[in-house]
């Protein structure tokens, strides 16, 4: 099935995408912004591909990815002192490939699952084109994605936060969000209501993010 | 005369019948639902993002408090994501421990929905003989695991521990004599395969029970047939899956179509509803009840005959035992790694759903080769569920809403996250 289901996959969605590697049995697309909702309507309608669930839509925000918060080669001296506020500098990454927007797809007439994303071209104000019109069902979870990674869907009819309280300021998903929030919430005895305030606890990270070199898994010698 | 308008009413946060904390904001005409929009998020607990700062296996036990009414299921989704990454098989011994509790768990989930969706729609009765059984089966997750709900009992590349040779007995109290402690213990003595054994003979006669009380009764079905229909392009359209998907006509089930673990041995059938009301869903459900409790049976029988290793024998990856670490450096050294750093998962994404109790439970990992998930996105069922909630009760009366969200077996765990 594999080999004809990428040149189907190819031939359905045309020059806009292409094939990334992943795991055996899974298929991942990614396509350009501009041809997000080209794609999506292809995929769903082409007679052999029949994409017709949309399964699951989520943002994903690639500002830290590959960055360890620990060298083990050089930290033997010194550990790593774990309630620290490390004031992180982010990685410098190219334009365009920080916000990217993932969907799941299923064919539950070909029983067969695929996995299509684009990066948001812009990292300050990623817009991408809403796809609630190809499935129903991208609705809420394009809702969802605005809210927490700040990913604005172009063309969605009700573009609202949905998980975080109303009022809520920022994108609580994004990588440069802190875990522990910016602000917390008390009941003030005096003005007689719940108030907000900066948070006044320090940020800890009890296990650091370690990226080991594990030639277990490396492709050249598991093949993978 | 006075122009009569539509009001708008405020349902939930707090409300019985709300299955939680949804709060729902209908606009109303008369008693008929005009719009309903649901505010959700009040139990949003950023598990994902939490998952993203701990390593992979101290993240089990979120799992558990997703749906908290089918625990094991979405460790289960969970693990073999890891396991996909990881590229490990878990034991056959383990895979059909764990297709039995994921049975368990369905049975779990759907009688605490019997009982809720009865209750808020004037069934009281059912309620009680429902968690009657519940009972039985939260014990089975205790003698597994210890605790009875989040039991944080699967883990990469197996399950916790071997099911256990002996089951809990209930010692005589003020509250139970002797006789009533005799009764309770007599199928327990035999251990915990034969607990479940009898279980499953019991149970069938149970669900009769539950279906003399509802199937026919005439309130029963004013209440639900042709009460949120659902067409099956549309049951499509808005991501519905499990038994909201086949109550509209649609076979779909991943149990069988792409079948995970020890599913693909297993005898069983999938019922599909016809109309794609409430009673279709309703129907269907308890036939689950019934299709769950034959896989149970063949996994009891199977795991009688065949004793084995419940956990992969790769050191880097299952903790060591206890009793090894006393003697064995080795041993030590890898506990210790194990419980500060974790382990590394190959850089990599892969997408594992399981067929909860509710629908299709996925998650989506991407790891960049950290002893942390990169990103954790958990797929919950009632998620587009109840995104649908205003297209299936727009038009319907207000009490009808209540039953639309009982059939939809909402629970917030899963949607907030």
């Amino acid at each position: 099935m594999s080999d004809a289901l990428t040149e189907l996959l190819l031939a359905a969605t045309g020059e806009a995408a292409r094939l990334v590697p992943s795991l055996p049995g899974e298929y991942t697309l990614e396509c350009d912004p501009a041809s997000w909702v080209a794609v999506a309507t292809a995929l769903r309608d082409h007679p052999q591909l029949r994409f017709d669930q949309l399964v699951d839509l989520c943002g994903v925000d690639y500002l830290d990815y590959g960055r360890s918060e620990w060298k083990t080669l050089s930290a033997t001296g010194s550990g790593f002192s774990r309630s620290v506020n490390r004031e992180t500098a982010h990685a410098e990454r190219a334009p365009g490939t920080r916000f990217a927007v993932t969907v799941h797809l299923l064919s539950v007439a070909h029983n067969r699952r695929l996995r299509l994303r684009a990066f948001c071209s812009d990292d300050t104000e990623p817009m991408i084109d809403s796809l609630v019109g190809v499935w129903a069902s991208a609705n809420w979870y394009e809702r969802e994605a605005f809210d927490l990674f700040g990913i604005l869907f172009a063309g969605h009819p009700d573009l609202r936060r949905l998980l975080t309280d109303y009022g809520f300021i920022g994108h609580p998903f994004r990588k440069d969000f802190p875990l522990i929030g910016e602000v917390e919430v008390r009941y003030d005895p005096i003005k007689q209501r719940v108030v907000y305030e900066p948070v006044s606890i320090e940020p800890r990270t009890l296990v650091p993010r370690v990226i080991r070199d594990d030639n277990r898994y490396d492709p050249a010698l598991t093949g993978r | 005369m006075a122009e009569i308008q539509s009001y708008t009413m405020n349902f939930g946060p707090q409300h019985p019948a709300a299955h939680g904390v949804l709060r729902l904001v209908l606009e109303l005409d008369g008693e008929v639902i005009q719009k309903a929009d649901p505010h959700i998020g009040l139990l949003h607990r950023a598990t994902e993002k939490l998952a993203e700062s701990k390593p992979y296996n101290q993240s089990i036990g979120y799992m558990d408090r997703l749906d908290y009414v089918s625990m094991m299921c979405n460790e289960h989704a969970y693990v073999m994501a890891i396991e996909r990454l990881l590229g490990v098989t878990p034991p056959l011994r383990a895979q059909y421990i764990r297709v039995m509790f994921d049975e368990i768990t369905r049975i779990l989930n759907h009688l605490m929905w019997l009982g809720a969706h009865g209750l808020d729609i004037g069934a009281m009765t059912v309620f009680l003989l429902a968690f009657k059984e519940r009972e039985d089966l939260m014990d089975c997750y205790e003698a597994v695991s210890g605790t009875r709900m989040h039991a944080t009992y699967y883990r990469p590349g197996g399950v916790h521990r071997d099911l256990p040779r002996e089951m809990p007995l209930y010692q005589v109290s003020r509250w139970r004599n002797q006789k009533d402690v005799d009764r309770l213990n007599e199928a327990r003595a035999g251990g915990l395969l034969s607990f479940i054994e009898d279980f499953t003979r019991r149970f069938p006669k149970a669900v009769d029970e539950y279906e003399t009380l509802l199937t026919d009764n005439r309130i029963w079905k004013q209440r639900t047939v042709n009460i949120g229909v659902v067409t099956p392009e549309r049951a499509l359209q808005l991501g519905f899956t499990g038994p909201m998907l086949r109550g509209s006509g649609i076979a779909w089930d991943l149990r069988k179509k792409q079948p995970y673990d020890v599913y693909d041995q297993m005898q069983f059938d999938i019922p599909v509803g016809v109309n794609g009301d409430c009673y279709d869903r309703y129907l269907v459900r308890m036939e689950e009840l019934r299709q769950s409790n034959r896989i149970i049976a063949q996994c009891v029988q199977w795991l009688r005959q065949n004793p084995g290793p419940v956990m992969i024998d790769d050191a880097k990856i299952r903790t060591p035992r206890r009793e090894d670490m006393k003697g064995d450096m080795e041993s030590l050294i890898h506990h210790f790694k194990l419980m500060t750093e974790g382990y590394g998962v190959p850089e990599g994404e892969t997408y594992a759903a399981v067929e909860a109790p509710k629908g299709e439970f996925g998650i989506y990992l991407v790891s960049d080769g950290a002893n942390k998930p990169y990103r954790l996105k958990c797929r919950a069922p009632g998620f587009p569920h109840l995104a649908s909630l205003e297209e299936m009760v727009t038009g319907h009366m207000l009490s009808d809403v209540v039953a639309v969200i009982g059939t939809q077996d909402i629970v917030f765990g899963e949607i907030d996250r």
